[in-house]
């Protein structure tokens, strides 16, 4: 007690040790933990989370028109299909870039509900207006690096590695979703 | 403070001696920017240290006086910065000065940093002055990108967009790493509000690591263009009034074209789009970086093929990093003992290609992919030129750099820098004039 000789140093270490390294450890996981809440303070703040759904009035969009709205910032693409482009989406084969079934990625056939930002570099594809470019499979067209979507919003052609993402929705009634 | 004693210039008046004795300020400027032994032989390309500490001076100064008239929020912050420009007294001089400072800063760090890959500056006793000196280029990259999404135009809002979508990229975490960085699910106020605070503190980082950066060139001293060491006092000038004069004369020069391009071509370097608010819902129709980051913009869009399991997304990522962590490690890249490239004749011109590589790069960066480079020639697009370029740049730094260092034969080295000086070297005189071009 009275000095470090009572204690003589061997090879694993005297008690003396421990206690530097126990203390330490202790006080740079302390340090460490305490910068969680720097982190977290960064990432989507309650507020931000609370604007986390949106509800769309369907009635207004004609067959082959499509309105977009945002939700959590973002542009979501809500698509009146035409019978012809439900055909053309169901009959597409199965070796896509990002295999998906087109009745997987909707609710109704009718209705395609999509988030319209390209998966390559988040721009926003053409295609919401009927003047506008739709690519080669009639979808949408991304100007930014040219990636072509078809109508079921999924990859064709171009360097987005994933279809157009389909956001958690549900039908309110026949002519209202809820979007979040 | 006996020593002090012999350093007439700083002593001698009793407040400045009063404080030196207590804060020995006044002996350390003596020492470090008045006696301070620089070779004699520098050229005009070592005028760019004195440029850039001008520049990062100018920045945060015009930086300060913005960020008093401007709003950092999504609704108010493109107003702000038009309110500047028309309605605030000299607001147009102090944003076209920070605007085409960051042009000027880029323009000096690339040329200060090519003068260092020319004359070895990175090498034994010199690598951390170089690390430090990179690690300030990322400072400088990341604070000029977060300025740049500040004005809210839809280049600020789009450019921001696709490089924090770059992270996304990252297996598993990287969609958490995004929102976390936008502090939200799309690019919106909080993260216009982060890059404000980042960019109002990372200036004061560079500052930081530039002192690093000085303390570690006083500590080895400053290579010049021969790339010897000087061998006593007749092989060197102390800094004043020698070098102050003559970084000067060059600072003189380099504020005349800044001035010339601040006065009367503001928008040169600037892009349009950036002149319209941003829009979320509305994509530019080429959505390009400023000039300064073209060359790894080109390098990012030149990875359009998948590598084993690393998609094509991620290995654009992956090279655009990795060309600028690759200039971490050049000290050790480089083989050669021989410093500067006037005595080395295959580097000399491995150098300019990389020079003209890079340049090739940035040209590439400003245009998109699948366009033909020259009409009517078929075969040639923007991409081809990217994938040569970016396959030539690492080529240069992972194969050609340690290769050389082996198999080059350099020139002899003079004896000493005075003798090159006075006697214009006989063993190199060659070499030193087509050198000096540099």
């Amino acid at each position: 007690m009275t000095d470090q000789d009572s204690e003589p140093v061997g090879k694993q270490g005297n008690r003396r040790d421990f206690l530097y390294i126990g203390t330490g450890v202790f006080a740079g996981v302390g340090a460490a933990l305490s910068l969680w809440p720097f982190i977290d303070s960064m990432n989507p703040s309650a507020d931000v989370l609370a604007l986390s759904s949106t509800e769309v009035d369907l009635s207004p969009i004609e067959p082959g028109q499509a309105i977009t709205v945002i939700w959590r910032g973002k542009p979501v693409f809500v698509r009146r299909r035409t019978e012809q482009e439900i055909k053309l989406a169901s009959e597409t084969p199965s070796d896509l870039p990002h295999p998906e079934s087109d009745e997987s990625r909707v609710l109704r056939p009718e209705w395609l509900v999509v988030v319209g930002v390209c998966t390559h570099l988040g721009c926003v594809p053409l295609g919401q207006g009927s003047t506008e470019a739709r690519g080669e499979w009639n979808g949408w067209f991304c100007p930014c690096h040219g990636s072509h979507y078809d109508t079921s919003g999924r990859i064709r052609k171009g360097p987005a590695p994933e279809n157009l993402a389909v956001p958690e929705y549900k039908f309110l009634d026949d002519n209202t979703i809820k979007i979040g | 403070m006996s020593a002090n004693k012999s350093n007439k210039s700083s002593t001698g008046r009793g407040l400045v001696n009063w404080i030196d004795s207590r804060l020995p300020v006044f002996s350390y400027m003596q020492k470090e920017y008045g006696e301070y032994p620089a070779p004699k032989n520098f050229n005009y390309w070592w005028n760019f240290g004195a440029i850039l500490t001008f520049m990062l001076v100018l920045m945060i100064f015009t930086g300060i006086f913005l960020s008093m008239q401007y709003t950092p929020h999504v609704d108010f912050a493109f107003d702000s910065v038009e309110r500047i420009m028309r309605d605030v007294n000299y607001g147009w001089l102090l944003r076209y000065l920070h605007a085409n400072g960051a042009t000027f800063f880029f323009i000096a760090v690339y040329i200060h940093i090519f003068r260092g890959l020319y004359y070895g500056s990175y090498k034994n006793p010199r690598e951390l002055l170089w690390i430090f000196g990179v690690l300030i280029l990322v400072l400088m990259m990341a604070t000029a990108f977060m300025g740049y999404v500040l004005p809210w135009g839809q280049m600020s809002f789009w450019g921001a967009t696709v490089i924090t979508n770059l992270f996304s990229a990252i297996p598993l975490v990287g969609d958490s790493i995004v929102t976390w960085l936008w502090g939200g699910f799309a690019v919106e106020n909080p993260t216009l509000n982060r890059f404000f605070s980042l960019h109002f503190l990372l200036p004061f980082v560079i500052l930081g690591v530039v002192v690093l950066h000085v303390i570690t060139l006083h500590v080895s001293g400053s290579n010049n263009p021969l790339g010897i060491d000087p061998k006593g006092p007749q092989d060197t000038l102390p800094f004043h009034p020698y070098y102050t004069a003559k970084d000067s004369f060059g600072l003189a020069l380099w504020v005349t074209i800044f001035a010339a391009f601040v006065f009367f071509a503001p928008n040169f370097f600037g892009e349009p789009e950036n002149y319209i608010k941003a829009d979320p819902l509305q994509t530019p129709a080429q959505i390009v970086p400023e000039w300064y980051f073209l060359p790894y913009f080109a390098i990012l869009r030149s990875i359009d093929f998948d590598i084993w399991f690393i998609d094509a997304k991620l290995g654009g990522v992956i090279a655009m990093f990795g060309s600028i962590i690759l200039l971490f490690l050049v000290p050790w890249l480089d083989r050669s003992k021989v410093r500067s490239a006037r005595f080395r004749p295959i580097y000399k011109w491995f150098f300019w290609i990389l020079l003209l590589d890079c340049l090739l790069l940035g040209f590439v960066g400003g245009h998109p992919p699948s366009d033909h480079v020259f009409k009517g020639i078929e075969w040639l697009l923007f991409i081809d030129l990217g994938h040569i370029g970016t396959a030539w740049y690492f080529f240069h730094f992972l194969i050609l750099l340690p290769l050389l260092g082996t198999v080059e034969k350099t020139k002899p080295l003079p004896t000493s820098i005075t003798e090159s000086v006075l006697n214009g070297d006989t063993s190199s005189s060659a070499s030193a004039k087509s050198g000096g071009s540099m």
